[in-house]
């Protein structure tokens, strides 16, 4: 095993792109935790933390957040998305939130990733670089299974860009515990009352992110009828029927941190706060 | 023992909030903890552990790791220097698995290598054959009689019959159910550690952190073919402790390879092996039934308790007679009968952990007292204090309970704390799912919960209980001083604090410095069963006596004042006693006698928010009133009450070793939960103190009470929030949403035999 | 590898092993042992150090990739005998018991009160919530954090 610590892109590009077995070292939150536990013992590692060209975030209508924003920066500064910097908030502890970012969530495509849910819903897009050049890939497209992506080892997941969407939109995540927990199952909604576009992500409910698109077409739907424009009160029945329809799009299992069943039934209730919520929000 | 006052004021002294003499160097970073000991040539030692919950051993080839990089030795149990089991209660356990495993994580081999990296390699490299055999983890199918025998004297560790009264009493109003409560693992944050240095003599020094540094040697020595002579062991720094330190780990293992490699030798677990390394609480399964007049007095308890005590005893027997012997709570039953059985299976072996067994029987003995109070309506705090116990009220072991009993105070006092501000808040931070953002109170119902509960201090049923202190005064160019040496194992309770409290009252100076513990001294007992301020506590302070009753004969002689220290202390004065709490009777048939020395009362209220839609819990605020005899260090009471309710919220609401098929599923902090400062709510104490006579100073025991009715006051007041049955614990968010009860799948009679139990 | 970085001030070089964590360099190749390690997966608080100033857990820095950095241990904060404010209030307020998660609670005060001087209980217990204790039960360690904020604040 070998260590390099790059200082920029180009180099870690340099690097990745000589040693196909290498392993990309962001904010180690994920990394670090397989090397303790004697689960992993990479042949080379690239260290990016320090490559400060990865660090920039800009929001003007569109935003652009390098792949090296941590989820303190999203708290303290801004996160381009209510929803993202709200799922920020649970993620671990303060000292995670210190050294994880945005592109090791991206990077590790855990289900369970607690900002992935929002990105989903945003229909961001992941930028990707290679010494071949730049590619741009859709979020629905990145992830492909648990911890799965279509990044290649010579790729570097460089940032992740979205259309600001306006503040109408909230994250939510179950855990047994009030902190520093791994989700059961979380939710983000995002109303983008400029664009007319409804999105669900949900997270540690599948092998996958998943998009919850018929519960989507029904909020789309009630916020056409009421007026894009306008704040509005859904019905409870309402809320409940995007609830379900929500939760008819998870395909959970049971762990050990929950049942399929009640990851189910959680989902559906968030889903129905999380409308009545957003669809207040102006 | 007499409570005489100091003849001089000092500070620091009983009763004050003394700082603990180990804090500076615990704040600083430089107290030395069993995994931060180093030794110039110190080497590494790993463990190769079962992944099978039963299994044959067909062969261990160990030739490949023998040739690795750094390898100094490697030892199974075919190298061992003795066939000798070891075990606390009952010796059952061998150091290394020869023939047969019996749960997943027995150690198999060992290894000590340069570097901890080839230690685990090597011990990765030990290719161990099995054949898989079907394992039992139901305690309760292991008890049948059909059930395959996982030890040669079958499967019931201990079994515990209490009959008291007319035990087939009947009364006007019944309330029947069965419990359960989940695996809970102590979690203490130091791993287990230790540090083996091999003597000139062929003897071996033991650094480690444990809770009784006797009953480790009196297991150790044999194991290693060694008299007890030759081992010596020194108390290392103590991470937490909470029973789990009371059995052996890796003190043989360590020692093992320090003697075959000439070589001091650490080794240390990581967090995953630390919960295949030591014993959890024991899982429970009870079946109760009470009868009340229509008034609300109690007639009759009745029960059968089925204690997992997986594959190996370790401290059952204790426990199965602990959770039978408190099995009705602080209450007076005429009439009842408690059938406790533990039983071997192939989950891993359960032992000691805070208030074991009382916590078991508790939370169904308290779940059955609301279901009463609901049945007869009478408001839950008056149906306990109807029944509470008095002075001089027996027992269900029809054993009085004297000196100290002030259970309806207790009780009352808890009730009467002021409430909570009664509105529900509107910061996600401060509601149910936390930083989840789950509800800005949508969904959130309040409740309120009453639990009280019972536990011995010290040792019962005859056990040769004692503790020996020597103090020894003396003047040095400052002054006079004093040092304490016990072997009590300091494990975060403050008991360090206590014996030099005690010399200072009691030998009138301010100077006292608490030795190391080590076996140079007779053994101090185990730092357990709240018994060290009990135990040690009454040892120093008799021989604080015994050196001051030197010090008048020197006055005497010189015709001076004994208050003139200085002047009689040219011979420094030095005394060792050996304290005894008075004698404990055996049990018999239906445990009808004298079993325990005294007992310990609490009571506890809970506040808690649920969010009824998605099953969340945050608890709002902990009220407890607590027994306490006298306070000794009032700031180190607290400290372990509040300490103690955390663990006990952690057994209500998040914290279970879950297992499948015998397999640990969750051996990570990841996954498995300990409450962090956003699930531990404010709590408000009442201590009470009625001075036991027995008792240094009047003080009893802290540190179980706690534990045992903080657990059932949250599932009550979650019940009262939620209207749901909740009959195990922990609570998941499933049993709240979805209000489906625990059933055993086997049908018991409350009070009969398990071992003749019919499948539901 | 041997890498060099500046601890507690101070220029150091050690050697780390490839999968070694910054926790391990810490303890087995500087010998500072104070930084303890409970979990190794940034679960427990008990390894918090400062990394170029912010609050991190060092099971979670790999050693090898932390060259160059400036890290500050809890060893950094006591001046001899002295101790700093914040690990006086922790003393007397009763906030110790085992003590193994102490080193860490004090690192993650010591760097919740340079940000926020006089925080609310409630932004104390969310600063704090990655810290496990095991004996106290937080109350007094809530207890002693605010006692620190007014010994270094509210004079």
């Amino acid at each position: 095993m070998s260590v390099h610590i790059s200082r920029d892109v180009d180099d870690a590009l340099d690097n990745l792109a000589s040693r196909k077995d290498a392993t990309v070292l962001a904010g180690g939150t994920d990394l670090l935790v397989e090397i303790n536990f004697g689960r992993l013992r990479p042949a080379h590692i690239v260290a990016i933390d320090r490559v400060d060209e990865l660090k920039d975030f800009s929001r003007n209508g569109h935003v652009r957040m390098g792949a090296l924003v941590t989820y303190t920066r999203m708290l303290e500064n801004d996160a381009g998305s209510v929803a993202l910097q709200e799922a920020a908030r649970p993620i671990g502890s303060p000292q995670i939130r210190n050294a994880a970012t945005i592109g090791g969530n991206l990077g590790t495509a855990s289900p369970a990733g607690d900002t992935l849910p929002v990105l989903a819903a945003l229909e961001a897009t992941v930028v990707l670089r290679s010494k071949k050049g730049e590619r741009r890939v859709p979020f629905a497209d990145f992830i492909t299974g648990p911890k799965k992506s279509v990044r290649r080892p010579d790729e570097l997941i460089v940032a992740a860009e979205w259309d600001d969407a306006g503040p109408a939109q909230t994250f939510m995540k179950v855990g047994t515990r009030n902190a520093m927990v791994i989700a059961v199952a979380g939710l983000a909604l995002v109303v983008d009352r400029r664009r007319r576009r409804v999105g669900v992500g949900l997270g540690s409910c599948g092998p996958t992110i998943i998009r919850a698109t018929e519960a989507e077409r029904f909020a789309a739907g009630l916020l056409e009828e009421a007026g894009w424009d306008r704040t509005h009160r859904p019905s409870e029945a309402a809320a409940k029927e995007f609830g379900r329809l929500a939760a008819g799009a998870a395909k959970p299992i049971d762990d050990v941190r929950g049942t399929a069943a009640y990851r189910r039934h959680v989902l559906a209730v968030m889903g129905a706060r999380a409308l009545a919520r957003v669809a207040a929000i102006p | 023992m007499s409570t005489a006052a100091p003849r001089v004021r000092i500070r620091g002294g009983v009763g004050e909030s003394v700082e603990r003499p180990d804090s500076a160097p615990k704040v600083k970073g430089e107290f030395q903890y069993g995994s931060d000991l180093r030794r110039e040539g110190m080497l590494y030692g790993a463990t190769v552990r079962s992944p099978h919950p039963h299994a044959r051993i067909l062969g261990i080839d160990t030739a490949t790791a023998k040739k690795m990089s750094g390898v100094k030795a490697v030892i199974t149990s075919a190298e061992l220097p003795t066939r000798a089991l070891f075990g606390l209660m009952k010796p059952d356990q061998p150091v290394l698995a020869s023939g047969k495993v019996r749960y997943v994580g027995e150690p198999v081999a060992i290894v000590a290598a340069e570097t901890a990296e080839e230690a685990r390699l090597a011990a990765r490299a030990i290719s161990v054959r099995y054949e898989a055999l079907a394992p039992i983890t139901d305690p309760v199918a292991a008890l049948q009689p059909d059930a395959l025998k996982l030890h040669q004297k079958g499967n019931v560790i201990e079994d515990v019959l209490v009959e008291h009264g007319d035990p087939d009493a009947t009364a006007d109003v019944v309330v029947e159910a069965e419990y359960e409560l989940g695996m809970q693992d102590q979690a203490a944050l130091g791993p287990e550690a230790g540090l083996a240095i091999p003597r000139q003599d062929g003897g071996v020094d033991l650094h480690i952190a444990t809770q009784w540094l006797h009953e480790d040697l009196r297991q150790i020595a044999p194991c290693l073919g060694l008299p007890e002579s030759k081992v010596h062991l020194v108390l290392a720094g103590v991470g937490g402790a909470f029973g789990a330190r009371e059995d052996v780990t890796l003190q043989i293992h360590t020692c093992l390879l320090a003697l075959a490699t000439k070589r001091p030798v650490r080794m240390t677990y990581g967090r995953e092996e630390s919960f295949y390394g030591h014993v959890h609480r024991h899982p429970a399964k009870l079946w109760y039934s009470h009868g009340a007049k229509k008034d609300g007095e109690l007639v009759f308890v009745r029960a059968t308790i089925v204690l997992d005590g997986g594959a190996y005893a370790s401290s059952s027997p204790a426990v199965v007679a602990n959770a039978a012997c408190f099995g009705a709570g602080p209450y007076r039953v005429p009439n009842a009968r408690i059938h406790a059985v533990g039983a071997y299976t192939n989950n891993p072996p359960t032992g000691a952990m805070r208030g074991f067994g009382a916590v078991q029987s508790c939370f169904a003995y308290e779940s059955q007292m609301d279901r009463l109070a609901a049945a007869l309506n009478i408001d839950p705090v008056e149906l306990r204090e109807r029944n509470a116990l008095r002075n001089g009220d027996p027992i269900i072991t029809n054993q009085p309970v004297e000196g100290s009993a002030p259970v309806a105070d207790v009780i009352r006092r808890c009730a009467d704390v002021a409430m909570p501000p009664g509105e529900i808040p509107h910061d996600p931070i401060a509601l149910p799912g936390g930083l989840g953002n789950l509800t800005h109170g949508e969904g959130v119902r309040r409740g309120v919960g009453y639990a009280a509960g019972m536990k011995n201090v010290c040792y019962s049923h005859g056990f040769d209980d004692f503790s020996t202190a020597r103090v020894r005064l003396a003047r040095d160019a400052r002054g006079p001083i004093a040092h304490v040496h016990t072997a009590a194992a300091e494990v975060g309770q403050g008991i360090v604090t206590v014996c030099a409290q005690i010399a200072r009252t009691e030998l009138g100076i301010e100077r006292v410095e608490v030795d190391r513990p080590d076996t140079t001294i007779g053994s101090s007992g185990s730092s357990s069963a709240s018994r060290q301020t009990w135990m040690t506590g009454g040892a120093v302070l008799a021989a604080c006596r015994e050196v001051k009753a030197e010090l008048l004969a020197r006055a005497q002689k010189l015709g001076r004042s004994p208050d003139e220290l200085g002047a009689l202390l040219d011979e420094p004065i030095d005394r060792t006693v050996t304290h005894r709490h008075r004698d404990t009777e055996a049990r018999d048939a239906t445990t009808q006698n004298q079993g325990h020395v005294a007992f310990l009362f609490a009571a506890h209220r809970a506040v808690v928010d649920v969010d009824v839609d998605t099953g969340l819990v945050k608890v709002v605020q902990i009220a407890t009133a607590q027994d306490v005899g006298k306070a000794i260090n009032p700031v180190a009471v607290v400290g372990q009450i509040e300490g103690g309710i955390a663990q006990g919220l952690g057994l209500a609401v998040m914290e279970e070793v879950q297992l499948r098929d015998g397999l640990v599923r969750n051996a990570s902090f990841m996954d498995y939960l300990l409450p962090t400062t956003l699930d531990m709510p404010p709590v408000v104490t009442e201590l009470i103190e009625h001075p036991h006579p027995d008792g240094p100073y009047g003080a009893k025991g802290v540190g179980e009470p706690p534990t045992i009715s903080s657990t059932p006051a949250i599932v009550a007041a979650i019940r009262a929030a939620t209207g749901k049955e909740l009959n195990r614990v922990p609570v998941r968010p499933d049993d709240i949403v979805f209000g489906t009860p625990y059933r055993s799948g086997w049908r018991i009679g409350p009070g009969d035999d398990p071992r003749r139990a019919v499948r539901a | 590898m041997r890498i060099k970085l500046t601890v507690n001030g101070e220029e150091r070089e050690a050697e780390a092993a490839d999968h070694e964590s910054l926790l391990t360099v810490l303890r087995e190749s500087l010998s500072l042992a104070g930084s303890k390690n409970a979990c190794e997966q940034g679960e427990c608080g008990s390894c918090s150090v400062l990394m170029d100033g912010d609050l991190v857990c060092a099971c979670l820095v790999l050693g090898a990739a932390a060259a160059g950095r400036n890290v500050q241990t809890v060893e950094s904060l006591s001046d001899g005998e002295q101790l700093h404010p914040v690990q006086r209030a922790f003393v007397e307020a009763g906030a110790v018991q085992c003590g193994f998660c102490t080193p860490g609670l004090i690192v993650a005060t010591y760097a919740l009160l340079k940000r926020n001087p006089e925080p609310s209980d409630q932004e104390v217990r969310e600063a704090l919530s990655g810290n496990i204790c095991r004996c106290t039960g937080y109350g007094k360690i809530l207890e002693a954090v605010d006692r620190a904020s007014g010994a270094m604040y509210r004079r």
